[in-house]
């Protein structure tokens, strides 16, 4: 039985989440930072998913249903209040939100 | 190279391409259309680790719903071309040697954890057969108070969009 070792979505799981990084230091639109944001959570879930395969315990993909739930709750808000920036600002850059007060 | 080495390549390459897409991109429409691509190749990769509900869940939740609110603020907002500045020249110089050093510290702790600890039995064997109803088994006898914890957290973010996203007078 030839199957991939679980280190091949270890290292893939870091790869994405390295690219979740940069973009995250590299984007200037706010919505595209929670992208980067998301992507970092995919990559995280991918070595939940993977350790839970390695080792034979399902604790892993129940860890996943929650970070997708946390996911789901942090786009919200998040989105929410990006909304609030652009309403209150006239723009999504990211530079042009410097002060705390809105 | 036998077909599980082909298809977890042809997914990895899916992925990591549709991350550096959402990089390259300028407008914020193709980087969200660019993390669904990354999300479904992940969803492949669940199903080759056996992971079906999880599989499932990934494109239903995380590309079905989560997705679609994203696009649908883009398209909201009418965010288009993200404007280049200068103010911080930080952030232009340190952004790729920090995003390396994190993936080769990453790629290195990794590497010596997985060297001569992973089970015999394990590392990814197609013999176990993860199925749903354990899942959920697990979920709701183990793991019942997060779950429901989790869904005041749910209950909190939908009261806490509608504050922030209502307009007062």
């Amino acid at each position: 039985m030839n199957v991939v070792p679980v280190a091949y979505y270890l290292v893939l799981s870091a790869v994405l989440f390295g690219l979740g990084v940069v973009a995250f230091v590299f984007k200037r639109n706010i919505i595209t930072i929670l992208l980067a944001i998301e992507l970092m959570l995919n990559a995280v879930n991918l070595a939940f998913v993977a350790f839970s395969q390695a080792w034979n315990h399902l604790s892993g993909q129940v860890f996943v249903l929650f970070v997708i739930v946390v996911a789901a709750a942090e786009a919200a808000v998040g989105l929410g209040i990006i909304i609030l920036i652009q309403r209150s600002r006239q723009s999504l850059n990211v530079e042009r939100v410097d002060l705390l007060k809105l | 190279m036998s077909l599980p080495f082909i298809l977890f390549f042809v997914f990895a390459l899916i992925a990591i391409g549709g991350a550096v897409l959402l990089i390259v991109a300028r407008e914020p429409i193709h980087s969200a259309l660019s993390l669904i691509l990354v999300m479904m190749s992940l969803a492949g990769l669940y199903l080759m680790l056996g992971a079906e509900f999880i599989a499932s869940v990934q494109i239903i939740v995380y590309a079905g719903a989560i997705m679609v609110l994203f696009v649908f603020v883009i398209m909201l907002l009418n965010a288009g071309v993200e404007e280049r500045t200068d103010y911080s020249k930080m952030a232009k110089y340190a952004g790729i040697p920090l995003g390396i050093l994190l993936l080769l510290e990453l790629a290195h702790w990794m590497h010596h954890s997985l060297i001569g600890k992973t089970p015999a039995n394990g590392a990814g064997s197609a013999n176990v057969m993860v199925s749903t109803r354990e899942l959920s088994m697990q979920l709701f006898q183990k793991y019942l108070f997060p779950f429901e914890a989790t869904s005041i957290l749910i209950l909190i973010a939908i009261l806490g969009a509608l504050v922030l996203a209502k307009r007062d007078e």
